[in-house]
């Protein structure tokens, strides 16, 4: 059974702004926030069957919650994000804290290279696709490449919207790609195809991708898709995906939603 | 022109990416150059590749404008370290492992700032103020002990030069030594440099002074009255000879021989081979070769246009010279520092029917100024070239008839 890193939204706010979707007078309504969490929980265990680990929040980390940016994990190593922001820097001792009390071998890179974990890191079995200039610093991968032996393409992200790779690129299981094409560049675009076929590559519309379309959580043939998203749930059932809708704009006044809200362990 | 340079290096999986050529295109599109080097592709999928490239910019800023646009893309500038200096161990004596100059555009790394070296010329050493952050290459002989000299190779940068916007015969930037060559189209654009840099110097413009090196061959042959026309007429600023092409001028103006022959008639004449002595002797009782064309001794020719038009005139002893006439420097490394004074500022460099004199003022010139190589013996240009001077255009032909064909290109009508 799959597992997945989450964290409770208890102390979850606008504390700061670090990206165009984030403004302190669009205020969380705390209460809806719990409730979309703990949806999202119900839909990711009952419904796709994947087992939780629960991280206990901290008061003042108000990103706690978005595990995906925790780092990375392969087998019993994990590799924990160094953050661009000195907002969500204080993090990054919970989250090695975290993988170490659990046994996991903690990695870390050069505190000059930024890396926000499996928010830019994302792929197939055998090819991976790392996202910066926003967040991430394209000097990491080379050294995740040598650490983890798999090739990482990197990929400019171009619009500031799409601030993380996980906001306009997800991966799904069998080899198919759900994307925001206009994400990226004429180069990272050819980069892209040259590595997943053309009827393997279904795009995003930008209305449903502003709505984190690709912020999904694939798992089998299920996925986990924020609500709002018609265009993209059809991609997915044509593709004989089973999709399961989500509310979670609260999270989006953050910039994250179903994908940024877990971080797959094994 | 010396471009601003910077060695950066690339490495992941940077091909399958495009992130290479999302690079170099980006270096392009800015105006910049690039030279790319040590690729290494990755053998397999997930080993990652690497480039060192050499990004080059006309100037500082933009340099620093498209490392800046390609940094993000993990294009990391190499960390290089400061040049090494030792002190001299003695007078005329660099440290054993001194760095010898070559005669392209160089800079050291002072403190972690490139500073240009002043004076570039080959084969000689490059002496650091450190605490003014300025360099400046020295000859051998004239090291003071305890001088600082730049030791090894590290912290040392020569920049190609870049190619010429102007697309005549030394836009090739390449020794090309034919006499098969037609001469015509050389001589043309000799002769539109000679213009458009007389120009310059008239406006007072700097790097527009026009040197020409000479032998006596130059009077023998015919050439005298061509390159008096030319020097009248402002178009050279400092002549490099010896001994010789002085004496045998000045006897040409006293007896209209030289070394004896009559040059009108073409033969020898009673007592010719007397002649340049008592040339040399009868300047030299009057002191100086300025005060003979001053007082009227001297009234044509090449030194005589010398003096009325100003021209620097540098003449080099040799062993073999008789007087010598009042001027020649005897001392040779003496006679290298004045030289090596005047070609400062010069634009364009003619050097014609001199082996000595052609390869020792090569040796003293920058690479960045275009040189020409006049000789019918196409072996004084080849060893030109064989011994460094690579931007020097070789013409292989005789002195007289390409004066006479250079000077008419520009108006002489004889």
């Amino acid at each position: 059974m799959s597992r997945l890193l989450v964290c409770p939204p208890d102390y979850f706010q606008i504390d700061y702004e670090i990206n165009p979707w984030m403004r302190r007078e669009n205020g969380v309504n705390p209460t809806r926030a719990v409730r979309q969490w703990q949806a999202l929980m119900t839909v990711l265990q009952q419904d796709v069957g994947v087992g939780l680990e629960r991280m206990q929040p901290v008061q003042g980390l108000p990103d706690l919650v978005f595990t995906a940016n925790a780092g990375v994990v392969v087998g019993r190593r994990a590799l924990v994000s160094r953050f661009r922001y000195p907002e969500r820097q204080r993090e990054e001792a919970y989250f090695a804290r975290w993988f170490r009390d659990r046994g996991y071998e903690v990695l870390t890179l050069d505190p000059s290279r930024y890396f926000e974990g499996a928010g830019d890191l994302l792929g197939f079995p055998d090819t991976w696709f790392g996202g910066y200039r926003q967040r991430s610093d394209i000097r990491a991968f080379p050294k995740l490449s040598e650490i983890f032996q798999r090739e990482i393409i990197p990929l400019e992200l171009i619009d500031s919207r799409f601030y993380h790779l996980d906001t306009c690129f997800c991966p799904l299981s069998g080899g198919d790609l759900l994307y925001l094409p206009s994400a990226f560049d004429a180069y990272g675009r050819a980069a892209i195809a040259e590595r997943v076929t053309e009827d393997r590559r279904l795009a995003v519309p930008e209305e449903e991708a502003l709505r984190f379309a690709c912020n999904a959580v694939c798992v089998g043939k299920q996925v986990v898709i924020p609500a709002g998203c018609p265009f993209t749930t059809k991609l997915l059932e044509d593709r004989g995906y089973r999709t399961h809708p989500v509310q979670l704009d609260e999270f989006m006044k953050s910039g994250g939603a179903a994908k940024c809200l877990t971080l797959a362990l094994d | 022109m010396t471009a601003s340079q910077e060695t950066v290096f690339l490495q992941g999986h940077i091909i399958d990416s495009l992130i290479l050529a999302k690079v170099l295109d980006t270096i392009l599109m800015m105006g910049g150059t690039f030279d790319l080097q040590d690729v290494k592709i990755g053998a397999t999928r997930d080993a990652s590749s690497q480039a060192r490239i050499v990004v080059r910019a006309p100037s500082g800023r933009l340099l620093a404008e498209i490392l800046r646009a390609i940094q993000p893309h993990g294009a990391a500038i190499e960390r290089e370290a400061d040049c090494r200096f030792e002190p001299a161990p003695a007078p005329g004596v660099f440290p054993e492992q001194f760095y010898a100059t070559t005669h392209l555009p160089t800079q050291i790394r002072l403190d972690g700032e490139w500073v240009e070296v002043e004076g570039m010329e080959m084969d000689l050493g490059i002496c650091v103020d450190p605490a003014k952050a300025r360099a400046r290459t020295v000859p051998m002989g004239t090291v003071a002990a305890g001088d600082l000299i730049v030791t090894g190779r590290e912290g040392i940068r020569v920049t190609p030069l870049a190619r010429p916007a102007e697309r005549d015969v030394f836009g090739f930037m390449e020794s090309l030594v034919s006499s098969e060559r037609p001469h015509r189209p050389v001589i043309a654009d000799i002769a539109q440099r000679l213009q458009k840099l007389r120009e310059w110097h008239r406006q007072g413009r700097a790097g527009a002074k026009v040197l020409f090196a000479g032998g006596p061959a130059i009077v023998h042959a015919g050439g005298r009255e061509a390159l008096a026309w030319l020097i009248e007429s402002g178009y050279i600023q400092v002549l490099f000879c010896g001994n010789a092409l002085a004496a045998h001028d000045m006897e040409a103006a006293l007896y209209g021989t030289s070394l004896g022959y009559g040059l009108t008639a073409g033969r020898s004449v009673p007592h010719g081979h007397e002649h340049h002595l008592r040339t040399i002797n009868r300047i030299r009782a009057l002191g100086s070769i300025e005060q003979a064309v001053r007082s009227g001794v001297i009234t044509g020719g090449i030194v005589a246009a010398c003096v009325r038009q100003d021209v620097k005139l540098v003449m080099a002893g040799t062993i073999r010279d008789d007087g010598p006439l009042p001027g020649v420097l005897t001392d040779s490394m003496e006679a290298q520092q004045a030289m090596r004074a005047e070609i400062q500022g010069v634009g364009l460099a003619l050097l014609v029917a001199s082996t000595l004199h052609a390869i020792a003022t090569g040796n003293l010139l920058p690479a960045s100024v275009p040189t020409v190589c006049v000789d019918v013996n196409p072996a004084v240009p080849t060893k030109l070239a064989d011994r460094g001077s690579f931007q020097a255009v070789g013409l292989v032909m005789d002195a007289a008839s390409f004066l006479t064909e250079l000077a008419r290109e520009l108006g002489w009508r004889p």
